[in-house]
């Protein structure tokens, strides 16, 4: 355990760097695009204040058209836009090219379902109160459901965790890829536990801070 | 003054799923009446209140403020004419994220208000529905009563002209319901704000409001001087109303 740990520790600790790096950097990418995606989403559609069906219709299917494919054929249809952004396609900060473009159709969806659970009737009673339009997104409809977008941002960080041991897998580092070069290409299991065990952890931290935040933020409680 | 002149509302029109809301409804609301909207469930009333309250656009006539046409504004104008009347619902529909302090204030902070501007207004409008105690506390952890005078309070905010209230006691028992009665009308002797009260208890219209209209069938069926309405009803619907109230109450 000791030898181990001597042997590979300074390897599991850039590992885990590197996942967190991409982890967080994908995540906030994801929702600076995917955040406006999902209003737009919430407002266009059916009852919504900028109701437009067919744009919504037409929208909303490009958007589970980019989630419907797998994350590793998106990985590699993207290299070229990658080679463009960030100069190579191989690393951990090529990585966060295709880990954005998988993550904000998703992103948009979830904080879809977010804001449309807000009530209705608030957002009438924002009109009757002269809100502009604007106004009912920004004072409203993302003040309002910050308890349920903080839980949907725990899901897509966890989300987006899972993809980057994808890209680990084709040379961007993390702890797929330690996972993959030596637990699968040299079965040497003992580092592929470790692993295991590293992305376990990270996932209940990341999973408790925003569960707390989330139970911070929401006020509807009567306590 | 309110006149409201041959309003008409049909949903999906053109449709087969049709629907004839309000009918050719014409009647006057008075500055500083406390004016009672009443008729059965279905009758058309929310309808009425949502145009008056400027959510739905009538298919035909009109709604006059002071002789000019809101039911067909749109952009600023729309907003302005918003800001003129304050709406109470039904649910309350208060941001359940803001304190009490910050709802009733919100309709300040939407008009580009400075804070210190709007701290000494929303303590005044706190003390007038007497929940001053309770500026820091938010929505969940407030009564049902409570909701409603936070709501009340909010929808007066601006200085409106006008206060539309939609079933603003259904969700109440009944001694709340007198106090919120009572509040009603202590706001428009105070401040002279002319009240709009849709409801389907004549209770209500009886206790507070000085003037009726009756809605039945999306049309109107009479409308007046609430005790002249109520002592000779020319309707089979308010006859039907008072009947069945005083078969309740009996």
């Amino acid at each position: 355990m000791t030898e181990l740990l001597a042997r590979y520790g300074s390897l599991l600790v850039t590992a885990t760097a590197e996942t967190l790096y991409m982890t967080l950097i994908s995540t906030a990418c994801a929702y600076l695009l995917g955040l406006p995606l999902g209003v737009l989403l919430t407002i266009t559609s059916k009852g919504g204040i900028l109701e437009t069906p067919r744009f919504n219709a037409a929208f909303g299917w490009v958007i589970d058209m980019l989630r419907s494919l797998p994350f590793m054929i998106l990985m590699f249809f993207v290299i070229p836009l990658t080679r463009l952004i960030a100069g190579t396609s191989i690393g951990a900060t090529a990585a966060i090219v295709p880990l954005v473009i998988a993550a904000a159709p998703f992103v948009a969806r979830m904080v879809e379902q977010s804001l449309r659970e807000v009530d209705h009737g608030v957002l009438e009673a924002a009109r009757c109160m002269g809100a502009t339009r604007w106004q009912i997104v920004t004072r409203v409809l993302l003040v309002e459901s910050v308890p349920s977008l903080v839980r949907g941002l725990s899901i897509s960080t966890i989300t987006i965790l899972g993809y980057t041991a994808i890209t680990g897998a084709v040379g961007a580092g993390g702890l797929g890829n330690l996972a993959f070069r030596f637990g699968y290409q040299r079965y040497e299991k003992d580092i592929m536990y470790f692993t295991i065990i590293l992305l376990i952890i990270l996932v209940c931290i990341i999973q408790t801070i925003f569960s707390i935040i989330a139970k911070r933020s929401d006020k509807r409680q009567s306590v | 003054m309110i006149q409201i002149e041959h309003l008409t509302k049909i949903f999906g029109e053109g449709t087969a799923e049709e629907c004839v809301a309000l009918k050719d409804v014409t009647f006057t609301i008075a500055d500083g009446d406390i004016f009672g909207i009443i008729g059965m469930s279905g009758a058309g009333k929310s309808t009425l209140l949502r145009c008056l309250s400027l959510l739905e656009t009538p298919t035909s006539g009109c709604i006059l403020q002071d002789g000019v046409d809101i039911s067909t504004l749109r952009g600023k104008a729309l907003i302005d004419a918003h800001r003129k009347t304050g709406v109470v619902f039904q649910g309350y529909n208060l941001l359940m994220q803001k304190t009490v302090a910050d709802n009733v204030g919100f309709p300040l902070r939407l008009a580009g208000k400075k804070k210190a501007e709007i701290a000494p207004r929303v303590a005044e409008l706190l003390e007038l529905v007497g929940l001053a105690d309770k500026a820091s506390a938010y929505p969940a952890q407030l009564s049902g009563g409570q909701k409603q005078r936070v709501a009340i309070a909010r929808a007066l905010a601006s200085n409106p002209e006008v206060l539309l209230c939609d079933e603003p006691t259904s969700a109440l028992d009944s001694l709340t319901t007198k106090q919120m009665l009572a509040l009603l009308k202590d706001i428009n002797a105070k401040l002279g704000i002319t009240i709009v009260i849709i409801t389907h208890a004549i209770s209500v219209v009886r206790t507070i409001c000085n003037k009726v209209a009756v809605i039945d069938a999306s049309q109107f069926a009479e409308g007046g001087e609430t005790k002249a309405i109520f002592a000779h009803p020319q309707s089979n619907i308010t006859r039907l109303l008072l009947g069945k109230d005083e078969a309740r109450e009996a």
